[in-house]
């Protein structure tokens, strides 16, 4: 018997079973790019049937760190960058879970770059939600990891003198098993996105543009927009990792020209999961390890009885 | 007292030094002897000077010695190329040249000669004859590759050892026997029995003979790393998360080795930041889970450790200190993360800091900060240092004979949630301002549970975790967490073993206090000055946050003055002991020692000679021992 019965029980959720009784409104500015996320995730998950109490939702610091206060499910509000390494560990303990992560682009991009590029590696189980918004929003608008090249910000009078990060690049070559790009503005790809993203076996990046309209003024709001599954301008293969790695670059030097690509990037189906992987190489149990806590019958191992190498 | 034999094995990284040495503390162990044991070793993969020293004798042995009386000089052989001599000296020499300060007079030299050039040694000849060094120089090379590789000039060098000191061979095989087979055992036996057979045949000018002992019951040979492993695994602990760096790597390869075998999880990471985060996430998940690191990497589990303060969410860390600041001396033991320890991250620090002072300890405390991470809901930290992590010391198995403690502490079932604390629109009330008990813990639910969702931020936040900076909560939750530290004050002081221990008369004019890995030496001082006709007691003390105040101050009230002795320079536990309890500052006076090499006996007998009870001595005495070992 499961000592986490929220986990796969069987009920009719609605997306209001997402908003929490103490937050219900959201304090992110007016016009904020931030609150399709929330609507995304909430549609997603309401799609997809998840009680909110076997998801955990595991953010950064940032606007995009107050998502799980919007968002009712169990949360863990983190540091900021750490939100993966806090997530991966709670999804080994208890594989049974729904974990997503989220944060913003200097949280991910930034700071937080290098858990970015080793929980893509490892290809954890769970959805990677980053707003990005290519400002530094909560701190008042500073450039960020993504902010275009000659962006002029209060650090940065004279403009950035720095190329941005091409975040779709950097996922598929740290080895994301998923990489997609969607937009604030075009809710309705931004839902099934995330949802395929949570369904994904595998680490499954969504880089979020999301448009900040108090410090990023003169950046676009993401519109117009090409849905690039719907174009047929761009014919390419998502499982192909050549073909996907092409079409990343031209999307991540196009945004910088104006035009917002958005869509599924890469696909790899059937490589196994961090977890899946570690229990082939014998190094985690079949059970979640989180329910051995609770079995009163599991006889514990004790080091008495490793002794015989020190005798 | 029967004269301990200390038995010194020299050579190069990678000449096997530390494997001889272990099995050789065995064998001792196992003839009945007791043993310890005191590593010194660069940070070098190949070469330079490293040894080991096995204190064997038949009472029960606290610490390393003063200085030696047996050295096995093997010859380093992945000693630098002549050329660099000017810089480095000459390596091929220095397992014998380097070790000949501390060789105590009457002491035994065997030396490999197929290796040592005696006449580069500068006044070797003069030296042995003023201090009565019995030398035997034997080509243990030469009978190495003789029979099967040079690397087995250590056998050859335990062979002698042997016979020397009249030592009989039979536990020594046995243990090959264990370790080896095949073509390898037979040739490593023929190897240690020759040698034996013709050193015996040799006419011997010394007097030190290998003590004899029993024990009354089986014995185990264990470091302080087994140990803290050990006290992690029996404390139900199943998931750690670490990054290698010296010498916390101990701890954390013998968990990666153990937690597989026992369906447990063991990760090893991008960065300390990471491996400290990934340990809050499995116990947020609940699992008991562990990190740990050296001093800068453990600077880098500064922000995780806060976010664990604030989250409540438990966690124990393990921290091996070693010689700072930054990268310091990596592979030499030091006292001074202490400060580092305590405070470190924003805010006010709320958590468990222990400082064991011997294995055994080792093992106990670390459950011990299981216990109390989880059943008061915050990090808890053990804190050592690269002596007691790699000191090897006979305990008694039975010590280890008890029950596992996987208990998750304050974490409710779903029954109970069910009829917890919840806001009106059906959030758990994981942080209550004013919970039922009078410890200050809000118990927990888990990710996954019915009816316990909440939020854990490391923003301040009202009860179900939702951010808050109201003052009037904002004061609540404090003082509700400050209050959890006050409770496992009350608990520790109210337990009846408690984590400091005292030696010595039980009433003395004099005291010696110190914490963590130099328990052992001042107890052997303790000893030795009692000996001498002195009246003084030591306190080691463990508990750091919370300070062991009561018993501090009691020990100090009680005493005319004391020594404090710490591997610091700047005295950082008299200074917490002043800032905690704010007196008895000029009954306080400070030894010190920060060269890389933790004390020795002696050097606290002097240091307690010259600065105690004289006339009129500084309050802020310091007093370092020269230069040297």
């Amino acid at each position: 018997m499961s000592a986490f019965n929220a986990i796969g029980e069987k009920r009719e959720v609605e997306r209001e079973d997402f908003t929490p009784g103490i937050e219900p409104q959201a304090t992110w500015c007016p016009g904020c790019g931030d609150f399709s996320v929330l609507k995304a995730l909430k549609g997603a998950m309401t799609d997809l049937g998840k009680n909110p109490e076997e998801v955990l939702v595991a953010t950064g610091i940032g606007c995009s760190g107050k998502l799980n206060s919007y968002f009712d499910s169990y949360g863990i509000h983190t540091l900021h960058g750490r939100a993966l390494p806090v997530a991966r560990a709670a999804k080994l303990a208890n594989p049974d879970l729904e974990v997503v992560a989220a944060g913003g682009d200097g949280d991910g991009y930034g700071i937080g770059g290098n858990h970015f590029m080793h929980t893509a590696r490892e290809n954890h189980d769970m959805a990677y939600i980053v707003f990005n918004n290519e400002i530094f929003g909560l701190t008042k608008g500073q450039t960020s990891p993504t902010s275009p090249k000659g962006h002029k910000s209060k650090t940065q009078p004279h403009g950035s003198a720095k190329d941005p990060i091409r975040p779709l690049s950097l996922a598929l070559t740290s080895g994301a098993s998923y990489v997609a790009r969607t937009a604030a503005v075009n809710p309705n790809q931004a839902q099934e996105i995330v949802k395929e993203a949570i369904e994904h076996d595998g680490f499954a990046h969504v880089d979020f543009l999301t448009q900040c309209p108090t410090w990023n003024k003169d950046a676009k709001q993401y519109v117009p927009y090409i849905d690039i599954q719907q174009n047929d301008d761009y014919d390419f293969d998502v499982t192909d990792r050549k073909e996907a790695a092409e079409m990343m670059y031209e999307t991540e030097s196009a945004l910088y020209e104006g035009e917002v690509l958005t869509g599924r990037f890469y696909r790899e189906e059937g490589r196994r999961t961090y977890g899946q992987e570690k229990r082939a190489h014998g190094d985690m149990p079949e059970e979640p390890l989180a329910e051995r806590y609770h079995d009163d019958d599991y006889e514990w191992e004790r080091s008495y009885d490793l002794l015989d190498a020190h005798k | 007292m029967t004269e301990n034999i200390v038995w010194r094995i020299a050579g190069g990284s990678g000449d096997g030094i530390d494997s001889t040495s272990q099995n050789f503390a065995k064998a001792l162990m196992r003839s009945g002897l007791h043993v310890f044991t005191h590593r010194h070793y660069p940070s070098r993969i190949r070469g330079g000077h490293t040894y080991v020293e096995i204190r064997a004798g038949p009472e029960p042995i606290r610490s390393r010695g003063d200085g030696y009386n047996f050295l096995l000089a093997l010859g380093d052989s992945f000693a630098r190329n002549p050329q660099e001599e000017a810089y480095y000296g000459d390596e091929e020499t220095k397992p014998l040249s380097e070790n000949l300060d501390e060789l105590r007079e009457g002491g035994v030299i065997v030396y490999d000669e197929g290796l040592i050039d005696i006449d580069e040694i500068p006044n070797f000849e003069e030296r042995a004859e003023e201090n009565d060094w019995h030398v035997y120089p034997l080509d243990l090379r030469a009978r190495a590759r003789e029979n099967g590789r040079e690397v087995m000039r250590n056998t050859a060098g335990v062979g002698a050892t042997a016979a020397l000191l009249e030592y009989d061979l039979d536990h020594i095989q046995d243990l090959m026997a264990d370790a080896m087979s095949g073509d390898v055992l037979e040739t490593n036996l023929d190897i240690l029995e020759d040698t034996y057979e013709d050193v015996n045949e040799m006419e011997f000018t010394h007097d030190l003979r290998m003590p004899s002992g029993e024990h009354d019951e089986e014995q185990v040979l264990l470091s302080g790393s087994n140990a803290i492993a050990y006290g992690s695994l029996d404390a139900g602990c199943r998931f750690i998360s670490g990054y290698p760096m010296t010498p916390w790597t101990e701890v954390f390869t013998l968990m990666n080795q153990h937690l597989p075998e026992v369906g447990g999880i063991a990760e090893q990471v991008e960065d300390e930041i990471a491996a400290a985060a990934l340990a809050i996430g499995a116990s947020h998940a609940g699992v008991k889970a562990m990190s740990g690191s050296s001093g800068g990497g453990f600077s880098l589990m500064s922000e995780p450790l806060g976010l664990a303060e604030m989250t409540e969410t438990p966690v124990v860390l393990i921290e091996a200190t070693r010689a700072g600041p930054s990268t310091g001396m990596p592979t030499k033991p030091e006292q001074s993360d202490l400060e580092h320890v305590l405070y470190t991250s924003q805010g006010d620090s709320n958590r468990v800091v222990f400082a064991p002072g011997n294995v055994r300890e080792a093992y106990e405390q670390t459950r011990s900060a299981f216990e109390m991470a989880y059943e008061y809901q915050l990090p808890a930290i053990v804190l050592y240092d690269q002596k007691l992590s790699g000191e090897l010391r006979n305990v008694d198995e039975s010590f280890f004979d008890r029950q596992p403690d996987p208990d998750l502490g304050a974490t409710l079932t779903e029954e109970e949630i069910a009829e917890a604390a919840h806001h009106a629109s059906g959030k758990f009330s994981r942080y209550q301002r004013d919970p039922d008990n009078d410890r200050g813990v809000s118990p927990r639910s888990l990710p996954g549970q019915k009816g316990g969702r909440h939020l854990a931020s490391g923003n301040e936040h009202n009860e179900q975790g939702h951010i808050s900076e109201d003052p009037a909560n904002r004061a609540a939750q404090m003082q509700r967490r400050m209050r959890k530290l006050e409770s496992i004050r009350e608990e520790l002081d109210a337990k009846e073993s408690s984590h400091q221990t005292y030696h010595g008369p039980e009433e003395a004019d004099y005291g010696i206090i110190t914490f963590g890995s130099q328990q052992g030496t001042v107890e052997e001082a303790v000893d030795r000055l009692t000996d001498e006709g002195h009246s003084v007691k030591s306190l080691g003390v463990s508990g750091m946050m919370p300070l062991a105040e009561a018993e501090i101050s009691e020990f100090l009230s009680s005493v005319d003055e004391a020594l404090v002795v710490e591997m610091t320079g700047s005295a950082q536990f008299r200074g917490l002991i002043q800032k905690e309890l704010g007196r008895f500052g000029p009954k306080m006076h400070s030894l010190l020692k920060y060269n890389g090499n933790p004390f020795e006996p002696s050097e606290i007998v002097d240091g307690f000679e010259s600065i105690i009870g004289e006339d009129e001595p500084a309050p802020t005495t310091q007093f370092v021992p020269a230069a040297g070992d």
